[in-house]
Parts: C-alpha cells; structure tokens; sequence
C-alpha cells in the first residue's frame, strides 16, 4: 500500500486541477469579447452629425465643436484639485460629488467629469491635461441652430442615459443622442457610424500600440444630411402669428404628404437646449406644467374637432346613400331628438341642403344625416362600425405611420367602445354629439389637416411625414404611395362646393383673399377642464380647417387656437394669412395680420390659475398688446437667413 | 563497442519526451510572455526568452554531461556532493546577492546562480545513499532522526536566505521516507496538522471540536477492536490544543502578508470593499492570473494574441506565473495538456522507481518524482487560487538558468541511474 501513497496524491491533484481549469475557463467563462477585455483600450472617434436643411435647401441645423473632460476613476491618481477646480470653474463640493458618482457607474469605463467646455476653457486646460492622470478630453460635436424657428420640429440632442446605454450597445456614457423633432426620428441617419480603435495597454494602463496592427479597427462614418419638407418661411410666418396664444398648426402638401408647417405655440429657441445651459434650460421648459412648452401640440394635442367634422358626417351620408346633395332639411333653431334638443344658430325654418348645410355650419342637418347613417338598415350597432371603419380610412384614431417622434392616434368610437356604457340597447340618440365633432370622437390637428389634404385630393392621402430627402439614400416608398378614402370620388364635389362657400359667404366671408379660392371651414369647440376638483368650462378652443386652392390643391391646413372662442376669430384668420404666404409669398391681409399681432389670449390662459371666478366665451374680452417689437426684429432676422 | 551501443538503447525515452515537451512548449509561452515589440531576436541575450533558449542549448550539454558519467559515481561520491551543496549553500549567506528579498543567488558578472536549486539532487543523494545504508532502518527513530537532519539542514540554509517557498519543497521528502517505511503515526500526524489547521482558520475553534470528538467517537465505535479509551481522549484534547496553537499563530505570530495570502486562499474575507483592496495589493498577482487564465476560455486566444500577457498584466508571468500564459493563449486544451504531461512524467517516474533493483536508485527515483510533484501542485496550484501563493517555479517551464538545469540534472541523474539497472546484478 505504501507505494501509492504518492500515485493516488499525483492523480488527486491531476484531477482536481482539471476540475478548477473547467470551471476557470469552460464553466465560468461568457465567452471572449474584444469589448469587454479591459487590456485593451477602446478609443471612439465620432463623425460628424448630419446637417439639416429645409425643403428649399436653407441651413437650419449644423455643427459646433464641444469639449467634454472625461474620468476613468480607477486610474485617477493624487493631483492638485485645487488648480484643477479652477480650470473647470467648480468648487471641491461638486469635484467629489462627480468623481463619486463616476465611481457608483463604474471604476473603470469613462464617465462624463464636466461637459461641454467653452473654447476658452479647453485651451487652458488642453496645455495642463497630461498632469491630471485619469481624466481626458473627448471632443465632440454640438448643434448649431441657424435661426430660432422650429424647436417642436428639429428638437435637440442630449446625453444618453442609462437606459438608452442598457437598450443599445452602440451608446456609451457621454455620447449624444437625438432627443426629439427629427434629431429622435432621423437619429441613426444623421449619427453616423463612431469609428473604434482598439489599443493595447499595460498594467499601468499605458498604451503600447494599436491592437494586431489596427486589423479590427474602424473609421467613423459620417452622418447623412436630411432635407426636411419643412418650408422655413412659412414655419417663421406662422410662429409668429401664434405669438402669445397657445395650439398648434399643421400645413401639409396634399399631392405628397409632405409637412409644410408644424407650429405648436408656446415654443422655445431650440439654440436653449444647446451645450452647458441645456439641463438648466431644459428643466425650465420641462417644469412649466401650465403652458407645456414640450408638449407638441401640433401632433399631441388630442381636441374635439368640433364642426370640421361635419365634412365627414356629410360625405359618409353621401357615401351611403342616405341623402341626396340637394335633399332640404329644415332647421328649428336646432335639432329634437326625444325629449332633448341641440341647439343651432340658424333661423327657425331655415331649409338647408348639403352645401349650405356647410356654409352655414348647420348643426341640425348633421344631426340628422348621423342619424340616417347609423339607422340606414335599422340597427344603430352596425351602423356605428361603419361609420366607424369610414372615418378611419381618412387616418383617424391611428398613429399615421409616419416619421414623427410623437404622436396621439386620438379616438374614433365604435359599437366595442360603447359597449360598456350601453351594453343593451344602443340607438343612434345616444351618440348625437359625434355628428357635429363634439362628444367621443377626438382627433390631432395633424390628424385633422390630413383629413383636409384627402377631400382636397377627392378621396385619397399620402402618409403626412417630414423627411423630403436624405444625402445618397432612398426614403420609403409609403410615403409616394396613395392611401384612398372608402369615399367614391364623386362625392367630394358638394363638399369642396360647401367649404368654398364658406369662404364665398359663410362663416370665414371676411377672411377671403384676393385671387386664391380657398375652401375652410370654422369650428368652435366646447372645453372643460378641472379646477379645485370642479369640472369648469373654459371658452370655446377656435379651430379652422382649409385648403387652396380649390381646383388645384397646393396646401392644406388644420388650425387649432386654444380657448380663441370661435373658428374665424383666431385660427381662421392664421389659417388664411398662411395659406396667401404660402402661395403668393406676400401678404395683402395686413389688417389680418396686424389684428393677430396685436391680440393676446394670455388673459385668458390665466383664468383657470387665477384662483377666482371667471368668465366665459360672451364675457371674455378681447386683450389687447403692442406689437411685440423684439419678436418682429427676431423674425425679421430669420427671414434674411432663409 | 557493442556494449557501449546498446547502453543508449536503454535510456527511458518517454521520460526524456516528456522532459522536452516541457522544456519546448515552457520555451513558447516565455517568448509569449517576455516578449517586447513586433520584431523576435533569439540571440540578443537580453530579453528571457532570448537567454532562455541559450540555457536550454546549454542544458543538452548538461544532459550528455551528466549522461556520461557512470552510475556508480553517483551513489559512490553522494556525501561528497551533499557537502559541498551545503557549503554553497553556507557561501550564498555570505557573499550572495539580494533578489527579492532573497538572499539565494551568487552573482558572476553578467548573471546569477542560485545554488538551492542543485541542493535539492544533492539531498536526494543524500537520502538515498543513508536509506540505501544496509544499517540503516528507517522504522528505528534514531535513523529518522539522522535523515530527518539531513533533509532540515539544506532547509534551513535556504530558510535563513528567506526563501520560504523553496523551503516547503523539502517537505516532499515525506513521501520518500513513507514510502521506505517510516512508521504510519507520522502520515497521521502530518493528515491531523492540515485537516486541523484548516478546519480551524475557516470555521473557528469550536467547529474543529465539535468536528474533532464527532469524528473520534464514530471512529472509536465502529473498530470491532476497541482500543485503549485513553487514546481517543488523548487525540482529541491534542487537537483542541492545536487547534488554540493555529488560531494564536494565525491572529499573533504570522507576519501580515501571508495571513493575507492564507485569507485570500480560504475566503475568509468577506466585505467586499475589503476584499476589492486586496485584489489591488496582495491578491493583485493571483486576481491578474486567475483573469488571464479564464480568459482564454476553452480554445485560447492563440500563441502571441494574449492580450493580457502582451500588455504584462500578470507581474512575473514569465517566472513562477507562466502557466497564466498557457491558460490565456492555449485555453483548457493548452493547460489540460501540460497538467496531463507533468502527471505523466511524475507517474513515469515513480513507475520506473519501482522496477529499481537498487534501493539507492529506487528511493532516489522516488525523491525525484516526489519534487516534480510537490513544485507542480504548489505553482499551479497557486496560479489558480487552489493553494495560498507561494513563490517557487513551475519545472521546466518557468523562465530561470538555475532552475532549469537544476531539475535537468535532478531528472537525468535518475535517467542514468534507470539506464544502469540491468548491470545492478
């Protein structure tokens, strides 16, 4: 036995070293990633961001150097934190409050120490880096905004945060990344592609030379350029109309969809979200709870249509076949249906066919032409779902598919939506506030314009979206391809006739300009909101839809002016003066435009805050303002630039 | 002359295979590990691996050297050689050179010898010789007393250089002596002092105890020989009072690194913030290594590609940790092998050993085998956090002169010795 006292202890220990030697590096082991191997250093070299231009080809965002100090905690050495406190302006309180909080991320992968240093700054602090070991500087590129238009539209990059880094490797701590308006939608056309160079480093985390001679290394890819179907002028022109009210405006092009304008008010200059002052200026804007300065109301804003609406009670009744265009029904002041009444402001007795019905914004002939609609074969229930399913072929209650950061799909009723409230019986009755745009149905003002831009286009719509174009690339073909309308064509015409008179002698008379035949239509919306836990009515949001001109449609435009009481007081005015400058490029409705600059509806922002009683739509008062004189230098500005 | 022919013939050629294998794939991981910039020069003289090849060249001479001296001078002029290791061994204390901390090597202009490493085929001789001794029988405790002093004074020499580790590699003679018929008590003892000491350092006093009587009493109640009852309650309090012995020394008399080292190896540390600063400080090189080595994964990043032995993250890599080396770059294949060669040689060893018809040769066979073994479990041992780190080289793989030719003479006195035992008549 005794001589294998020394046999049996060689194969134990064989053995169990065999065992660690799996566990070390079969078992234990995720597999060798270049990337995660901390004896090499990865070094990222960013491209340039692509620039954006509108869809005339003027600059309106480009470039800036920036330089970040960046810490990788671990191979922080002892330094003079005094002197290098001064060269970055900030006290011993926040230098170890950064470097702790570097540390909590990771000792030895980089985090941003201090961000975008001005040049003044990085050229001291350039000659005196190579004493402060551990801390670097990365160079990258910030966003120069050319003019102070379109902040909701072009939006504005950031630091990447955790999340964004968990989501998508590609992101590393420090690196920018498009926060909203097209730098969120087009971001990974215009980032480009970082290039990497991998290095390898001793133990004392020098660098000895490039990784395999630089085999796995790659050159950054620069960002594409993107023009943007954005027309600049029209953007500035409406911004300024929208001076001191709140809503939003979508122009579109009906024949390809494109976004002509998207303008919601209150906005900012974007050139605020740029460099150091972005966080503090961001928090600002992202705070101001009561006029939402974020908050996009060109797509976000979920409204009642109100009385546009009505185009599309009166060309599903056509569509169906429960009325003929020249069919006369008479309006009493307004509409009985049981023993409860909606009112009207027609005169008693008036006899209205379709397009007068529009004209004169009948409330008791759409009423009536929802009823046949949903009683066309005697059941209510399946009568909603198909007007439902017509209504969503014009793009309601959707998203629209398009290539915008945000987004309502706002909402479109159907017999499933009103199961819960009527579960039994349902008869048209009940839902009789959808026939005039008011009650369940609630749409976007982009939403709204592309209705408009499909009964310009007599039954179809492209995907409204805002890229025109991006430097050698393709964009999608669904935004060339036609959506069509379950609405035959001919059914359009009584329509377009209606919204043309309406400027001809109806509710936007006053608002005609010369040699354009536009077609609009006003509406005025109920609206409530909640004080102290009480349901209170504010005044009325005044809207306008239009388009222009009538036999050769160039724009189409949805306007939403929050609590401006009726349609052709706020937003048919904006709605007209955009449409001449689009086309014509001049204004000959100065009187409308010097109104608009001159009346402010901040008064009547400030109601539901004012913590005392208040009233509405008849006893509001218009308020009046100077022309805001820094505004115009600010807009003249940009037009010398676009 | 055809006497002379055949005599070659009997030379253990899987021994020698192996021993190259070693010396040859050792050579390719210190090129890995030692070498700077893109450009290999083999003949510079400065870089180790460069030196390295010039020693394995120069250790082919050794092997004929020693080859061609007749067996019989071995056994004849042991003492001889014994004597003259312990006055190098005497010499090194004074006029040695300081590495380290170690006052080991005798420094001759451009390079240092460090005669601890031959002392060890010296006092295999040694041994061999006075066991070998037809007066001598080893279960008297006088001879063991004799041998044991033969083996403690080259190991206390190196002791007083402050080479703790090399010291540790006489413990080896244990197997040698037990395998010769040093009486059991001694195994259970040296059983008794690990199982103790280390039951003691990782679960306490009281643990070891418990561990200790339970252990006695079923030990006691299953022999259908019932011993005395005193000697189950004599095992038991020496135990206890060992136990008391480690805890003291541990917490008093062990110097503070290697209580670090003994904490590491056992996981006795269990703050994370602490355990984070020894990975920077005591545990750096073993923390370093036992990265590299799992790095390499399964199939390794390919001889030169370590990117962790090219950019000298591993302190030492070349010297006692270049296993880390093979682990990065050849994978579990690459330390499989090599783990699957050292059991090999050790196994080969002790097999020729005990075809010996000479007890010289068998118990010089036997310490051979039993040094192979004890440098091989303690390096690698080491390098992957199996056994606390102490510091001696991997045999004929680790980058170093002394230690190379010190095991090549070493394993060809036994070649030699092997080759002659069909004349042992």
């Amino acid at each position: 036995m005794r001589q294998f006292l020394l046999f049996i202890s060689v194969v134990i220990v064989g053995l169990l070293f065999t065992a660690r030697l799996f566990y070390l590096q079969v078992y234990s082991s995720d597999g060798y990633s270049l990337f995660d191997d901390n004896a090499i250093r990865k070094v990222y070299n960013y491209p340039k961001r692509g620039f954006v231009y509108d869809r005339n080809g003027k600059l309106l965002v480009a470039n800036q150097p920036s330089y970040d100090v960046m810490v990788i905690p671990r191979e922080v050495k002892p330094l003079d934190t005094l002197e290098f406190c001064q060269l970055l302006k900030i006290d011993n309180e926040q230098f170890k409050k950064r470097l702790d909080k570097a540390k909590n991320y990771s000792f030895r992968l980089p985090s941003v120490f201090v961000s975008q240093l001005s040049k003044e700054d990085y050229a001291i602090l350039q000659e005196k880096m190579r004493k402060y070991e551990g801390f670097y500087i990365q160079r990258r590129s910030l966003r120069q905004y050319e003019t102070t238009i379109g902040a909701n539209v072009l939006g504005d990059i950031g630091e990447v945060n955790y999340a964004i880094i968990d989501d998508d490797p590609y992101y590393k701590m420090g690196d920018l990344i498009g926060k909203q308006g097209v730098e969120s939608s087009y971001e990974t056309v215009l980032r480009g592609k970082k290039g990497i160079q991998f290095i390898q480093k001793d133990r004392f985390n020098r660098n000895i030379g490039p990784y395999k001679n630089g085999t796995y290394d790659t050159i950054p890819e620069p960002g594409k350029d993107i023009k943007i179907t954005i027309d600049a002028k029209l953007q500035a022109y409406g911004e300024l109309l929208m001076q001191n009210k709140r809503g939003g405006i979508i122009a579109l092009e009906p024949q390809t969809g494109e976004i002509l304008a998207m303008i919601s008010a209150p906005t900012y200059d974007p050139n605020a979200l740029v460099g150091r002052k972005r966080s503090k200026n961001f928090t600002k804007l992202y705070y101001d709870t009561i006029a939402k300065p974020l908050f996009n109301r060109s797509l976000q804003g979920v409204y009642e249509p109100g009385s546009p609406f009505k185009l599309l009670t009166g060309i599903i009744a056509l569509q169906e076949a429960v009325i003929d265009p020249s069919e006369k029904i008479t309006c009493y002041r307004g509409y009985k249906y049981g023993n409860r009444f909606m009112k009207c402001h027609c005169v008693s007795g008036t006899r209205h066919d379709m397009v007068s019905a529009i004209e004169n914004s009948c409330n008791a002939y759409f009423a009536s032409t929802y009823r046949r609609i949903l009683d066309k074969n005697g059941n209510a229930s399946t009568g909603i779902d198909r007007w439902s399913t017509h209504l969503k072929s014009f793009g309601l209650g959707s998203y629209l598919n398009n290539d915008l950061s945000v987004g309502q799909p706002g909402r479109i009723p159907d017999r499933e939506y009103y199961s819960k409230i009527y579960p039994n019986t349902f008869y048209s009755t009940y839902t009789i506030s959808n026939a005039i745009g008011q009650g369940e149905v609630a749409t976007t003002p982009i939403q709204l314009a592309n209705v408009v831009a499909a009964i310009a286009n007599r039954g179809h719509y492209f995907t409204p979206h805002i890229i025109k174009s991006i430097t050698k690339d393709t964009i999608p073909d669904k935004y060339s391809t036609p959506n069509y309308t379950t609405i035959d064509k001919k059914h359009f015409d009584p329509i377009v006739e209606g919204m043309y008179q309406v400027y001809k002698k109806g509710t936007a008379s006053y608002l005609k300009v010369d040699g354009i035949d536009i077609c609009g239509k006003t509406g005025t919306v109920e609206n409530f909101t909640t004080i102290d836990g009480v349901r209170t009515q504010l005044t009325d949001h005044s809207i306008f839809v239009a388009f222009a001109p009538k036999d050769d449609p160039k724009i189409a435009i949805a306007v939403f002016v929050e609590n401006g009481y009726w349609g052709s007081r706020f937003a048919g005015k904006i709605a007209s003066l955009m449409i001449e400058k689009f086309i014509k490029g001049t204004i000959s409705r100065t009187d409308l435009e010097q109104w608009l600059l001159t009346h402010s509806l901040e008064n009547e922002y400030a109601k539901p805050q004012s913590g005392e009683a208040f009233g509405i739509n008849r006893q509001t008062q218009l308020q009046v303002v100077p022309v805001d004189k820094e505004a115009l230098t600010i807009y003249e500005d940009n037009n010398e630039k676009l | 002359m055809l006497r002379e022919t055949d005599r070659h013939f009997k030379f253990d050629w899987i021994t020698i295979i192996l021993f190259f294998l070693l010396v040859g794939f050792g050579w390719l991981n210190i090129l890995s590990a030692s070498h700077t910039g893109t450009t290999l020069e083999y003949f510079n003289f400065q870089d180790p691996y460069s030196k390295q090849l010039v020693f394995i060249l120069l250790s082919v001479v050794l092997i004929i050297v020693t080859l061609s001296i007749d067996a019989k001078f071995y056994e004849r002029f042991s003492s001889v050689i014994y004597i003259i290791a312990l006055l190098s061994l005497v010499g090194v204390l004074i006029f040695g050179k300081t590495i380290n901390g170690s006052t080991s090597w005798y420094s001759l202009g451009i390079m240092t010898f460090q005669p601890g490493e031959f002392a060890k085929a010296a006092t295999g001789l040694a041994v061999a010789k006075y066991i070998s001794d037809l007066h001598t029988d080893i279960k008297h405790f006088k001879d063991q007393i004799r041998v044991f002093a033969i083996i403690a004074i080259p190991a206390i020499l190196i002791l007083l250089q402050n080479d703790t580790g090399s010291t540790l590699v006489y413990a080896s003679f244990f197997f040698v002596l037990y395998r010769e018929g040093l009486p059991k008590v001694y195994l259970i003892i040296a059983m008794l002092v690990i199982i103790i000491g280390m039951l003691t350092l990782k679960f306490g006093i009281l643990i070891t105890t418990i561990i200790a009587i339970i252990s006695v009493l079923v030990y006691y109640f299953t022999r259908r020989k019932k011993p005395a009852i005193l000697q189950p309650i004599f095992i038991v309090v020496v135990s206890i009072l060992f136990s008391f012995v480690v805890r003291y020394a541990y917490n008093n008399i062990i110097p503070f690194h290697q209580k670090d080292r003994i904490s590491i190896w056992l996981r006795l540390e269990k703050d994370p913030a602490e355990l984070l600063k020894m990975r920077q400080t005591v545990a750096y090189n073993l923390n370093e290594s036992e990265k590299a080595i799992s790095s390499g994964g399964f199939y390794g990043k390919g001889f030169l590609e370590g990117t962790r032995t090219t950019g000298k993250f591993v302190p030492e890599q070349h010297t006692d940790y270049i296993f880390s080396t093979v682990g990065e770059e050849w994978g579990f294949i690459g330390t499989f092998g090599v783990v699957l060669v050292f059991v090999l040689l050790i196994i080969r060893i002790l097999h020729l050993s005990e075809l010996q018809k000479s007890q010289f040769s068998r118990v010089y066979g036997y310490s051979v085998a039993s040094i192979f073994f004890i440098h091989f479990m303690i390096n690698i041992g080491m390098v992957m956090g199996l056994i606390p780190t102490i510091g001696i080289p991997l045999p004929l793989f680790s980058y170093g002169g002394s230690g190379l030719w010190g095991f090549t003479i070493l394993l060809f006195i036994f070649v030699k010795l092997d080759s002659n035992r069909i004349n042992e008549w």
